[in-house]
């Protein structure tokens, strides 16, 4: 399965090469011509397969997904052997507490230590721990032996292991990065299927640090309209049941429809079209009730003279965490979405 | 010009959701203009063309108002919501809104009367809307549907008081100076911007297409001529403000100097502004493609992105004829 490999690849951004080489060759014999660009982006051009209907011109549409996942770069070596490190896109120091990591090009492993239990006071057990000064140990027991293994600047990205749960029901599964690699791996299912859209797919880069790789990627595609697809935020569990109040989206309830977040507004034919086609087709769907996070779309919507874009989501539980969770229902219904949106974008935009 | 402001202010038109007030605009200013179209992200483009060689001027005056966007609709048929722009909870308690397809709603607040609610303020995530509906079936609105504050316009003698003077009253002034200009020897590009107030957006993707070679927006701005209010040099009646610089821009002082100088020669009172809070589609449009010099007239304005902002229709005939000047002189920056 593409998302399994997708999301054991590694790729903080702003070094997405290992998630690109990877992708690159799940999608290669579907597309005709591909390129890497200036910031890394991968940019798949993938020419109609069908005339447009009525003689019409295929419309020219970027499908996004990000290639780069959240992670930590080393910042110093200290005299302990201990690595200090900053975090790369958006991190909650929460999460960090004793989790094992990979560091640098050869992956050595590590741990973010932090202190047990027994010499943490009674006062300070409530609160959120102080990160400032935590370190990443790799066992290295003086700054020379740490030297051999780890550089100033390494990235280093989570363990997060593939697992399978709940096969013959939601067919949830976990990992590290599904937050993009959720979207990639439905970029590449909807590649394989023939199209009367003259169609780039954009595996972008650095999008978690501010959406750099799909604002120069859609300034030299000049699309018509752009999808960018997603993995976003599930709330649904841990949550009080009597809660009656915007839960963002729900497990197993299909792919989540952006109508806004702190981004974009998402053009509303395109949001009437997904709507539509989903009805249609019977495909379960859901919107992202939160105006909450922000996406490629942020960054393509106001490129040149502006391009009508909309995000569509897999739900993903624990997102910007060291692992996280999705149904695969929910990805394969978000294929059928897209896929169908695509069809019925073939005259171009509905006005 | 009074009954187009009554028209203008009174029209829906959150950010995002601009088709109806879009066309109410183009429908006003269609007969004035040579072309007259809508780019992808809805903004409203007039040109009227120059009878020479003078400059392109983007005149951008955005359509969209603050507002509310629902993101859940609870099994009673009460509404929860996020903010389109800068709303703040406080102004909200006891307020009404009205959805694109006249749906109307009342904001509650689920700790109003309990013995708390006098010593704290709501928070966004307390509030919802009640329109009347009894469960989620039969609410007449969903998730994703945009909704503004409905108050009726006012006179209060020369104070004009609406739900969103920001920024339908630059609207007005810029359809009046289109309507009343005669010939100008630049190609006047009258903008009518989308998505301003959630961060200038169409004005972003707008002056990208025109190229203009000078930028000027319309905008409101805050006074500080109010009890107790925090010390700004602008105040109501005292003439259009020229903006020299706000928190997203520094107006280009060729443009700052060309605005003072053309109202001390036509005898139009004007104010200089610096804004400490916010900024305007200038910003958007002065950093578009290899950059364009912009500046912003300022029509001042008390309770910014309340549901009564107030104005003075003496400000807002000084900005109309300081901007027929400007749009029909040389100018030299």
């Amino acid at each position: 399965m593409n998302l399994q490999a997708f999301t054991q690849a590694r790729g903080v951004s702003g070094n997405e090469g290992a998630a690109r080489e990877v992708i690159l060759k799940a999608v290669q014999d579907h597309i005709d011509e591909h390129i890497v660009d200036a910031l890394g982006n991968l940019i798949c051009h993938k020419r109609p397969r069908r005339p447009a209907p009525e003689g019409g011109r295929a419309p020219r549409i970027m499908l996004a997904a990000h290639m780069d996942e959240i992670g930590l770069i080393v910042t110093g070596i200290n005299s302990d052997g201990s690595l200090s490190f900053g975090k790369v896109g958006g991190i909650d120091d929460r999460v960090l507490v004793s989790k094992q990591v990979l560091v640098g090009e050869s992956a050595v492993p590590g741990v973010i230590g932090y202190p047990p239990i027994h010499l943490i006071p009674r006062s300070e057990r409530d609160r959120a721990p102080d990160m400032t000064k935590a370190v990443i140990d790799i066992g290295a027991t003086d700054k020379a032996g740490a030297e051999k293994l780890a550089s100033p600047g390494d990235y280093v990205t989570f363990r997060g292991e593939w697992a399978e749960l709940d096969p013959t029901g939601q067919r949830t599964v976990m990992a590290k990065a599904l937050d993009d690699r959720a979207g990639c791996a439905v970029l590449a299912e909807l590649l394989q299927g023939d199209y009367a859209v003259d169609l780039y797919a954009v595996f972008t880069a650095q999008e978690e640090v501010g959406t750099r790789g799909a604002r120069v990627a859609a300034a030299r595609i000049a699309p018509d309209l752009a999808i960018a697809l997603e993995g976003t935020i599930c709330d649904d569990l841990p949550r009080l049941p009597e809660d009656d109040t915007s839960p963002v989206t729900r497990l197993g309830d299909g792919p989540a429809i952006t109508f806004m977040d702190r981004s974009f507004i998402a053009d509303r034919r395109l949001l009437n079209l997904l709507l539509r086609v989903a009805e249609a087709k019977g495909i379960p769907h859901q919107f992202k009730s939160a105006v909450a996070g922000g996406t490629d779309s942020g960054a393509i919507h106001v490129t040149g003279g502006g391009v009508p874009s909309i995000t569509v989501a897999v739900p993903t539980r624990y997102i910007h965490a060291p692992i996280s969770m999705l149904s695969l229902k929910d990805l394969d219904h978000t294929v059928q979405l897209v896929q169908a949106a695509l069809y019925a974008l073939e005259g171009g935009l509905p006005s | 010009m009074k009954e187009m402001i009554k028209r203008l202010v009174e029209a829906y038109g959150p950010s995002g959701h601009e088709s109806t007030i879009g066309a109410i605009i183009s429908e006003m200013v269609r007969p004035h203009v040579d072309e007259l179209h809508t780019d992808a992200l809805g903004n409203i483009i007039a040109l009227k063309r120059g009878t020479g060689s003078g400059h392109a001027i983007m005149v951008a005056s955005h359509m969209d108002e603050i507002g509310l966007v629902v993101t859940w609709v609870d099994e009673k048929g009460f509404l929860r919501f996020a903010a389109t722009g800068g709303v703040s909870p406080v102004t909200l308690v006891g307020g009404r809104v009205r959805f694109a397809n006249g749906t109307l709603g009342v904001i509650g607040w689920e700790r109003w009367m309990r013995p708390d609610a006098g010593t704290r303020r709501p928070e966004m995530d307390e509030l919802y809307i009640d329109v009347g509906a009894t469960s989620r079936e039969t609410c007449p609105v969903g998730v994703g549907d945009a909704c503004g504050f409905v108050r009726p316009y006012e006179e209060f003698g020369t104070r004009l008081v609406a739900k969103s003077m920001d920024d339908r009253i630059a609207c007005a002034i810029a359809i009046e100076v289109l309507a009343g200009i005669g010939s100008s020897p630049h190609d006047l590009y009258f903008v009518f911007t989308t998505q301003e107030e959630v961060g200038t957006r169409g004005a972003l993707t707008a002056a990208y297409g025109i190229e203009p070679t000078v930028g000027i927006a319309l905008d409101v701005t805050m006074v500080g001529d109010t009890p107790k209010a925090r010390p700004m040099a602008v105040s109501l009646g005292e003439g259009p403000a020229i903006k020299v610089m706000d928190s997203g821009m520094l107006a280009h002082p060729g443009v700052v100097r060309w605005m003072i100088t053309t109202a001390e020669a036509a005898g139009i009172p004007c104010q200089r502004e610096v804004l400490l809070g916010g900024s305007t589609d200038a910003r958007a449009i002065q950093t578009s493609r290899a950059g364009v010099p912009a500046g912003c007239i300022s029509i001042p304005c008390r309770y910014v992105h309340t549901p009564s902002e107030m104005v003075d229709f003496g400000d807002v005939e000084h900005s109309v004829a300081l901007l027929k000047a400007l749009l029909t002189g040389p100018i030299a920056l």
